[in-house]
């Protein structure tokens, strides 16, 4: 389909780079500045979940298209030790790391599609889709 | 990276033009408060014109100082809280509840002297 960029993230300086490559994508996609602003908060809310919880993850994305709609994916892979129970992680307020508890939850507020795979002791994949209005 | 805090008679203004990692926030909360107990403030406006996205790390933070601010006596406005970043944080699920906010710079200036009777 499209373009394909990726972050590391290893570190919280990772998490800065990988929110300004997601804006510089949502920029060229053609989004506006509030989608702009939803996009680069879900990144840096699934960049430092991949930082918090893992010891390395990537954080990928990729211009989409579907008819006349353009969008945008935002991929979060890592190998960390996976969730023991998603519907807990999606509540509003849960957190394990002293947080608001707002991450996961609210990055699926901010956008169109959100999707979580996680596997115990293998790692985690969450797909988030935002298209263009 | 350190976020510079200005001092104007009994009060300390931060404009914050960084991108900010945690770090730098952390750095900046730390900061804030010994120049709060270095100088005797009595006030604090932290301005966020220039800040084109806040997420909840940086927001806890944010939400954090001024607390920790009122602890030590000192009052704590943000302005300039941009409407992008209003909306992401609400549709986020950050609502920095008893955060004292203003418009612009000068409105803060403003709702800090009534709030402190000067």
């Amino acid at each position: 389909m499209g373009l394909l960029s990726c972050v590391t993230i290893n570190n919280e300086w990772d998490i800065v780079k990988a929110r300004q490559l997601g804006r510089e994508c949502a920029r060229d996609v053609g989004f506006s500045t509030v989608d702009q602003a939803r996009i680069a908060t879900a990144v840096s809310e699934l960049a430092r979940n991949i930082y918090l919880y893992t010891d390395s993850g990537q954080l990928c994305f990729e211009q989409i298209s579907h008819t006349e709609q353009k969008g945008m994916t935002l991929v979060s892979l890592d190998d960390g030790p996976g969730m023991d129970d998603i519907s807990q992680m999606m509540e509003d307020g849960y957190s394990t790391s002293g947080g608001l508890g707002t991450g996961l939850p609210g990055v699926k507020r901010l956008v169109d599609q959100f999707d979580i795979q996680s596997e115990k002791g293998k790692g985690t994949e969450i797909r988030a889709v935002k298209w263009t209005r | 990276m350190r976020i510079p805090i200005l001092k104007l008679h009994n009060y300390l203004l931060i404009s914050i033009q960084t991108e900010m990692d945690d770090n730098t926030a952390i750095q900046f909360q730390e900061d804030l408060l010994s120049e709060i107990h270095r100088t005797g403030a009595s006030g604090v406006v932290i301005d966020l014109t220039s800040v084109d996205m806040i997420d909840s790390f940086i927001a806890k933070v944010l939400g954090d100082v001024v607390k920790m601010s009122n602890l030590m006596g000192a009052k704590v406005v943000l302005t300039g809280i941009q409407p992008p970043v209003a909306m992401t944080l609400i549709e986020l699920g950050v609502h920095l509840q008893n955060v004292p906010t203003a418009l612009d710079l000068e409105q803060g200036l403003l709702k800090l002297r009534q709030e402190l009777g000067e």
